[in-house]
């Protein structure tokens, strides 16, 4: 193991859920102090925290964190990045591990979202006398929201879905519903996912239609969550026991990006240019291909989202994401299995954690600990977040060769 | 007839209604909101272009959940306006899987959204199908 390397020595998620009788910080806690657990350190070892809870993103979680594990005195990065937060903070600590600060890092993700609806999309407040007066950047009169197009999250990957069948056609309203199913599916083998019943593509198709082609079940799940994870350098852990050296995972890639300026990118979000120059990027850095992927967490945040990302994570041909997934390869039994974990859809999606509990899953198949879901043989594996607005964090992991 | 003001500043009134997009000088990218520089080329010169009302829609949604105070169902979209994507609402046609499809033929329509304690009238936009329905 070369002294530069980054190693994911722990790693943890909470159950994803409801948690109505803890709070946000003891969330956080629950998942730092395993991730710590894990990796066989104490919160005295670690010299940077970076730390993201997005609904509450003010509030500073890192230090509130600090105050019930260990005020060390070490410096604490809280990260806010939409739906990237969480593998935002993980890449915070890699990147001060990385430079050389320290040896040891801790990231966590963390968010209490059980019930909270629908996101995104909102109206304006009320005055008592209405007098039109144009107001921010477009001088609108009123709310554009349901009147300019929508805001709402399903109704925007809802676009980003039918503008990808729209070019290389074969996308319909059954194709989105199968993806579902896959994902529900696969969440049968998830302890830790807020739901884990499988799901008939009569019943996905008949649920409660959201933004067309999205109904319910194709939504990503609100609920309750946290994960962390403890990264160490390579030089680190020549010094840790064979145990800790067998169980850590290589951090072989980990890149972050924005959307770069294109035509319509403000009108409608261009997640895919982002993700395809991260994916690029991050096989660049890794020296692995799509093809050497044992395994693949993308960004279901809705089933249409998940039919563009195989496309622009290169898992299939440019324009073949259909025949992709009509070919059974994104199934756990497939050539190229996605979201074995069951995906935002089933296993949940407590925004700021998702960055890192895809990484958890990866990394638990990587250490041959997924139980009954586990990826046979797994080596190589994939973790993708998008953060509408938008930033998008990929970190590809390689099991040790310890 | 009162006064009207449109639902947005890049919407233009009279007898052909229409939109306008503030163009960047060096590079020609094209914007519908004030501007601080070119988020393609950093550069600060605008000029002001309008644009055809005659499109194409390129990707859709049906609305079903949306904030409170915002009617549902509704069509949202991305229109093709020769080259420029316009985000709107698609509107006069049913709105259903069955009514809209991504690649038809669509024009600018305007209609009015209300009016304020002074009587004016806000007018806003959508596309609506061309031809018949």
């Amino acid at each position: 193991m070369a002294s530069d390397d980054i190693w994911i020595l722990g790693i943890y998620m909470t159950k994803f859920g409801k948690h109505p009788d803890v709070d946000t910080v003891d969330l956080a806690a629950e998942a730092a102090m395993s991730a710590l657990a894990d990796a066989q350190v104490s919160i005295k070892d670690v010299g940077v925290l970076a730390a993201g809870n997005l609904m509450a993103s003010s509030a500073g979680i890192g230090q509130q964190l600090q105050k019930q594990i260990g005020q060390t005195g070490i410096p604490v990065y809280n990260v806010a990045n939409a739906c990237a937060t969480g593998a935002t903070a993980l890449r915070t600590a890699i990147m001060a591990v990385k430079a050389g600060e320290c040896d040891t890092g801790l990231a966590v993700g963390v968010e209490k979202l059980a019930g909270a609806g629908l996101l995104g999309g909102g109206g304006q407040a009320k005055s008592d006398r209405k007098v039109y007066e144009p107001k921010g950047r477009y001088g609108a009169v009123a709310s554009v929201d349901g009147r300019i197009g929508t805001e709402t999250m399903p109704g925007v990957f809802a676009q980003i879905g039918m503008e990808y069948g729209h070019r290389y056609g074969g996308a319909s309203f059954e194709l989105f519903a199968r993806i579902s199913e896959k994902n529900h599916s696969h969440s049968t083998l998830n302890p830790l996912a807020a739901y884990s019943k499988r799901l008939s593509l009569e019943q996905i198709m008949g649920d409660v239609m959201i933004a067309y082609p999205n109904t319910r079940p194709m939504c990503s799940a609100n609920c309750d969550g946290a994960a962390a994870a403890v990264v160490v350098s390579g030089e680190k852990l020549k010094t840790l026991s064979p145990d800790q050296k067998r169980r850590a995972v290589k951090v072989s890639a980990s890149v972050l990006t924005t959307d770069p300026w294109e035509e319509a990118c403000q009108v409608l979000p261009n997640v895919n240019t982002l993700t395809r120059n991260a994916a690029q990027q991050a096989y660049a850095q890794a020296g692995v291909g799509p093809e050497d992927l044992d395994l693949v967490e993308l960004h279901d945040c809705f089933a249409t989202a998940e039919l563009v990302h195989y496309d622009n994570l290169m898992l299939c041909a440019p324009g073949e994401a259909v025949p992709f997934f009509e070919s059974g390869a994104p199934w756990r039994d497939g050539k190229t299995p996605v979201n074995v974990s069951g995906g935002l859809q089933s296993k949940g999606h407590p925004i700021a954690a998702t960055g890192i509990a895809n990484i958890w899953e990866v990394c638990h198949h990587l250490r041959g600990e997924a139980g009954d879901r586990q990826i046979p043989e797994a080596k190589v594996g994939l973790a993708h977040v998008i953060g509408l607005g938008s930033a998008c964090g990929i970190h590809i992991l390689e099991r040790s060769a310890a | 007839m009162g006064q009207q003001v449109p639902l947005v500043d890049y919407l233009v009134l009279g007898d052909q209604p229409h939109l306008v997009a503030k163009e960047c000088t060096a590079c020609g990218a094209r914007f519908f909101d004030r501007r601080n520089a070119c988020a393609s080329c950093g550069k600060t010169d605008f000029k002001t272009v309008e644009l055809g009302t005659a499109g194409v829609l390129r990707t859709f949604t049906i609305v079903a959940y949306a904030a409170p105070g915002v009617p549902v169902p509704f069509v949202a979209g991305v229109v093709d306006l020769d080259g420029t994507s316009v985000r709107a609402n698609v509107i006069n046609v049913a709105a259903d899987a069955d009514h809209v499809r991504t690649g038809m033929p669509v024009r600018l329509a305007t209609y009015v959204l209300g009016a304020d304690d002074d009587g004016t009238e806000a007018i806003g936009f959508g596309f609506e199908p061309v031809g018949g329905d």
